[in-house]
């Protein structure tokens, strides 16, 4: 770790998350590709909304916000196309993502603005201590999900392609090394991209559905895991409760803040002798 | 270059103080009676190298403009009503978190969807106290198509300079009438830019004066590599839980404000030096109450209009000096009695406060509040009877 | 001096573009001028209303109190104002049915039939009646109302437009003595 120890506020160090939580493995991860890319810290934001997860931004060194439940997508638009030139990360959770951040996701998909978001599906929600999430799968126990979860849980990562992202990947906090690879590659992809860590929380999906320690939950995790290589040549019955990893879908397109570069160019080329009117007034500043 | 006269809108006039102050980042989602605002920014915003963005609600359309303030872009939305009432979430985390943004509040008729593309100025206590928690605010209310202009170009100086989110509160009759504005020549506009840092090193960005002292900002991207959260933080930004911290936080938060009211609060008036009674009214109404208070003073009445540009904080102090001579204060809002509550709560002990509400979607017309005027003079101030849709404070 | 206008008719008549065109007139005069509206939801067919004050001083309150004018292009429109008119007259289409029970002054003028039979276009019925509103009020000269339309019309139908804002001028003038009261 300690090589990667300067991206850290170490003076913010220990974290709060539980003892046997994936959340730190995934950061890990991200520091990771951001170091094996040689990314200027100065140039990299890092935004988070509320939740387990978004307490990850609180210790990395970059500029980072940490917003409200939901929100970070919608802030990192405005950084985004405040600052085009600024690598923008999102790092959220399933609940703050897929819940209460649900609409902001699809739009900032459909829009394939240059942001990379890093989802940590623990299919809880650990901070408020284990309700159903939006990604609990269909069954399982929750505190607001006594008798069992009735509701059917996203894909995450078909419904980001679904809407747009044009980088989508899932792994989990087991395998670290293609985790890595996923998110290197997602912060390379211009436009959307969606990278969903499937993470354990011991503490409460473990400890409510019987799921047991941290290590047992990390092996339920892989046991459900198939590489999307590997599936492409399994029966379909083998597929049963299982879900993909890998890189599941990479397709470059325009990305939005330089669209809108694009047009404020091609806009002041057509007004560049426009000067007058009401407007003039705004020439003054800046 | 000359100044400009022309005939502009109100919407319009926002839009253009909000350019003349620097504007170069817009988020927003449309609604009535605020869209021309959006039209506009869309449009005027990429010649200047600016940027808008129609995002999927107005709580993404708040955010964005936080987002896009924290790399120094002066940023600003515009919404109605229900638009207002989403964003209050966010407008609580740019008070807290010190981000300046500009937000134009376009009042229409509600609760909920209301009558759309009618006006009302019932958000007072909404743009006061809307989000959770206690907090700092500043609202302005333009009392014409001109200080449209004017206010929206201050509301970024107060901005950026207290680093406080603030509201522009117009109404549906201001943000669509059209008026002759003279707009001041460019060259005499000097916008307000926040402070900023000199070197990353030992940057504590949320380090200032515990007696409402406003910290230095740095911008995103410029290597000061800062963390800003919507938890309570101490003064280098890191979430805290301690009792100490939070105190000092929110009353930092309240100085700053608190401590500044004779720089922030502006009003205007008439007759206000003799009145015997006193109109307090802001925005569309005050168009009404100011042709009253002419007509009656016409007739020999003693009344004087008293115009808050500024509602939060309200200009207490100049009110309490009318308050001095004024036996009577009448107080005509589009609601059914907010801001007389801030009249009540300054002046209630000295004079009479008559609330005066309309709530059918209509302007005032002059004679209503003319009526109300008189009613009280025919009492000599300070009668028990009241005008008509009048009722006393004490 | 205060002079207030009231133009009323049906959403997409494009009444609202002639009061701001007279307003702006007024202040190529050098006047003081507010335009207001009030509208409903709907962009098309609903009921429309513009104001327009004008005056040499200050103006206070933006609307028509009493208005010195009101024109009126539809019969829900004539109905609805003609009952509040006390002092100004009403200048309504001649194709609005005159309600006996609506006592202010009235002039009937064929605005819409001028738009769309005289000039082929009913899309400028809104400049004609401009052309009514100038010539009846005398509040601005005719040059200037002009330019003011000049200033506001799309590029490619200034002649259509300046065609129509003559046609309403002659129709105001033609109107002394008026043909109804």
């Amino acid at each position: 770790m300690s090589e990667f120890l300067s991206y850290f506020r170490q003076d913010r160090l220990p974290h709060i998350w539980c003892p046997g939580c994936g959340h730190g493995t995934v950061t890990g991860a991200l520091v990771r590709a951001i170091d094996r890319l040689g990314l200027d810290k100065n140039k990299v934001c890092v935004v988070s909304g509320i939740g387990c997860s978004s307490r990850a931004v609180g210790y990395l060194d970059f500029d980072t916000l940490h917003t409200a439940h939901g929100r970070a997508l919608a802030f990192a638009t405005g950084i985004k196309m405040a600052r085009p030139d600024l690598k923008v990360i999102v790092m959220t959770g399933d609940g703050d993502c897929t819940a209460i951040g649900g609409n902001h996701f699809i739009h900032a998909a459909r829009r394939n603005i240059g942001i990379t978001t890093i989802v940590m599906n623990n299919e809880t929600y650990g901070m408020t201590s284990g309700q159903f999430s939006p990604m609990t799968p269909k069954g399982m126990l929750g505190t607001t999900a006594p008798y069992g979860n009735v509701e059917r849980s996203f894909d995450l990562c078909e419904l980001a392609k679904a809407a747009g992202a044009t980088y989508v990947g899932r792994s989990t906090s087991y395998h670290v090394p293609l985790l890595i690879d996923l998110i290197e590659k997602a912060l390379q992809n211009d436009g959307f991209s969606v990278v969903e860590a499937v993470t354990q929380c011991p503490t409460y999906l473990g400890r409510k559905n019987k799921l047991g320690d941290a290590v047992q939950l990390l092996n339920w995790i892989k046991d459900q895991a198939v590489n999307v290589k590997a599936a492409a040549v399994m029966p379909k019955e083998k597929l049963e409760g299982k879900f993909l990893i890998g890189e599941l879908h990479n397709g470059p397109a325009p990305e939005y803040s330089a669209e809108y570069g694009e047009l404020i160019a091609r806009v002041q080329r057509s007004f560049e002798n426009v000067k007058g009117g009401l407007w003039e007034c705004a020439s003054n500043s800046d | 270059m000359p100044k400009t006269v022309k005939l502009m809108q109100g919407n319009e006039a926002c839009t253009a103080g909000a350019l003349a102050a620097g504007l170069r980042f817009y988020a927003g989602y449309p609604i009535t009676p605020s869209t021309e605002i959006a039209e506009l920014c869309a449009e005027e915003l990429p010649k200047m190298g600016g940027c808008f963005v129609q995002m999927e609600d107005e709580i993404g359309s708040i955010a964005a403009i936080i987002g896009a303030s924290l790399t120094g872009k002066k940023a600003m939305t515009a919404t109605s009503g229900p638009g207002f009432s989403l964003m209050q979430e966010c407008l609580g985390y740019a008070s807290l978190c010190e981000v300046p943004i500009v937000i134009v509040n376009v009042q229409r008729m509600g609760p909920s969807t209301g009558m759309p593309t009618s006006p009302a100025q019932a958000d007072v206590m909404q743009a006061r106290w809307g989000t959770h928690g206690d907090h700092s605010i500043i609202v302005l209310a333009p009392g014409n198509v001109r200080e449209c202009f004017e206010l929206t170009l201050r509301a970024f100086d107060l901005a950026e300079k207290y680093r406080v989110p603030v509201i522009v509160l117009t109404d549906e009759v201001i943000g669509h009438m059209r008026e002759k504005v003279e707009l001041p020549d460019p060259r005499d506009i000097r916008p307000f830019n926040r402070a900023a840092p000199r070197s990353p090193a030992g940057y504590k960005p949320y380090a200032a004066d515990p007696d409402g002292g406003v910290p230095l900002m740095a911008p995103f991207g410029a290597g000061y590599r800062w963390h800003v959260t919507g938890l309570f933080h101490d003064e280098t930004g890191a979430p805290s839980g301690k009792s100490d911290v939070a105190d000092k936080l929110i009353r930092r938060l309240d100085a700053k404000i608190e401590n500044n009211v004779d720089d922030i609060c502006e009003f205007s008036g008439e007759g206000l030096e003799d009145c015997e009674i006193a109109v307090v009214a802001f925005g569309s109404s005050a168009m009404s109450a100011l042709s009253a208070v002419r007509r009656a003073r016409k007739e020999g009445v003693k009344a004087g209009l008293f115009r808050p540009k500024t509602i939060w904080p309200f200009p207490a102090k100049a009110l309490r000096e009318v308050a001095l001579h004024a036996k009577t204060i009448v107080v005509p809002e589009m609601n059914l009695g907010q801001l007389a509550l801030e009249v009540e709560r300054i002046a209630g002990c000295s004079s009479k406060v008559v609330k005066l509400g309309k709530v059918n979607g209509e302007l005032f017309r002059p004679e209503e509040v003319y009526a109300a005027i008189m009613g009280e003079a025919d009492n000599g101030g300070t009668g028990q009877g009241s005008a008509k849709a009048g009722e006393g404070a004490k | 001096m205060r002079v207030e206008f009231r133009l009323s008719g049906s959403g997409g008549q494009g009444l609202l573009l002639a009061g701001i065109v007279l307003a702006e007139a007024a202040i190529l005069e050098g006047k003081n001028a507010v335009q207001t509206q009030s509208y409903g939801p709907e962009a098309r067919g609903g009921s429309s209303k513009a104001e327009v004050v004008i005056s040499d001083d200050d103006i206070d309150y933006p609307k028509a109190t009493d208005p010195d004018f009101l024109l009126a292009l539809t019969s829900e429109a004539y109905r609805t104002y003609g009952r509040l008119m006390g002092k100004g007259t009403i200048i309504v289409d001649s194709s609005v049915p005159l309600d006996p029970a609506i006592a202010a002054k009235t002039v009937t003028l064929p605005i819409l039939k001028t738009a769309a039979v005289d000039l082929g276009k009913k899309v400028v019925a809104n400049i004609v009646a401009l052309g009514v509103l100038g010539g009846l009020s005398g509040i601005v000269s005719d040059a200037i109302l002009e330019r003011a339309v000049l200033a506001r019309v799309p590029k490619g139908t200034e002649d259509l437009n300046v065609k129509a804002l003559r046609a309403g001028i002659a129709l105001a003038k033609g109107e002394t003595p008026p043909e109804s009261c």
